[in-house]
């Protein structure tokens, strides 16, 4: 029901939005060398959906497969430890706070100029690209230890163990859940808006990030374990590379930047930010070593 | 209450912030940049270039500074 409700707000901030950048085009053809215009939108017109729906998708999915897992550790660990009833608790006290943030948020969204939408979430999400990018660039080359679900679970449980005796255990326990998934969910409600808005298709991106809920959930309900395989570190640096590279290309779009081939260069941009990731773990790796060999 | 408002905040902004002057580094960015276009006329294109390079200088900068001090 929640998850209805989100998708019909989303995909009403999506329909007006997805109008407006129509009508922009229109204006740009109708305010004179339109027939430039015109060729490129009819040529390019399918390849631009494409090129813009499936890493819109993509990067919902992967970023919410991540912070999905997270959420579902906690949730795991205060519904073994302390029961199911906290649990489901907070989980549903936390997705109806989400979906209030999102209803209050979407038709603000959709308010805003696009150009201004676009060059705010833009930057938003070169913060949080670059954030993710490092911290996967410093994992992967052994600077960071690698997060590890089933230390985070062991942490939890213990967590709620000591407060098992307590009378507050329960509203501790569903207060956890709360939160985690409050937590969690307000970054998959951010990538989803983000990766979505600039472009309309929010509905398309909320699309990525249900799949991973369905995922998680469909894997987690039968192991019933910390879902530790699954390989965080190298999903957030996709995602990394995917979020900071949406956030250049909708900075400069929200500036006025007529990118060079349009939105594919988004992918030279993506390309470009591998090349170096790639660089940095191969030159961070050797440092690492030496400062292991000195501590020994 | 206050506790629980400030940890929810802390939250929200570790969103985006892990490395504070990797965060100032690109905020200052983007604002010369929108200032450069805006307000100066830079064509966008070059403005946009500048971004590209920006942001990949201030992440080689900050893993560079966070492996050396230690920092992560």
């Amino acid at each position: 029901m929640l998850r209805l409700r989100h998708r019909s707000t989303a995909f009403i901030a999506q329909t007006s939005l997805r109008d407006r950048i129509r009508a922009s085009r229109l204006a740009d053809m109708t305010a004179g060398g339109g027939q430039a215009k015109v060729q490129h939108d009819s040529v390019g017109g399918p390849m631009l959906e494409l090129s813009t729906v499936l890493p819109a998708i993509t990067a919902a999915f992967l970023a919410s497969l991540v912070e999905v897992v997270e959420a579902f550790t906690i949730v795991l660990a205060v519904g073994l430890t302390q029961g199911w009833r906290p649990a489901f608790a907070g989980t549903i006290l936390g997705l109806v706070a989400l979906a209030l943030i999102v209803v209050v948020l979407a038709p603000l969204l959709a308010l805003a100029p696009l150009q201004l939408l676009q060059f705010l979430i833009g930057a938003l999400l070169i913060l949080f690209g670059l954030r993710w990018l490092r911290k996967a660039i410093l994992r992967a080359s052994g600077h960071l230890a690698l997060h590890d679900e089933e230390r985070a679970f062991a942490k939890e449980t213990d967590n709620l163990r000591h407060h098992a005796h307590n009378k507050r255990a329960n509203y501790l326990a569903g207060l956890a859940a709360f939160n985690a998934v409050l937590l969690e969910g307000l970054e998959v409600v951010f990538i989803v808006l983000a990766v979505g808005v600039g472009h309309g298709v929010v509905a398309w991106a909320s699309l990525g990030a249900a799949a991973a809920v369905v995922v998680v959930l469909a894997i987690g309900l039968a192991v019933r374990k910390p879902l530790a395989k699954i390989p965080e570190n190298a999903l957030k640096f996709v995602v990394g590379l995917m979020l900071t590279s949406f956030g250049i290309f909708w900075t400069g779009e929200g500036l006025g930047v007529e990118w060079p081939g349009a939105d594919l260069s988004l992918v030279g941009i993506l390309v470009l930010f591998i090349i170096v990731s790639a660089a940095m773990v191969m030159r961070l790796r050797p440092r690492r070593r030496a400062q292991l060999k000195v501590v020994k | 209450m206050n506790a629980r408002v400030k940890t929810v905040l802390d939250e929200l902004a570790g969103l985006f912030v892990d490395d504070g002057s990797l965060a100032a580094f690109a905020v200052v960015l983007i604002l010369i940049i929108a200032g450069a276009v805006k307000i100066m006329n830079v064509p966008p294109i070059w403005g946009g270039l500048a971004l590209l390079v920006g942001c990949v200088a201030i992440l080689v900068e900050s893993l560079l500074r966070a492996t050396r001090t230690g920092k992560k």
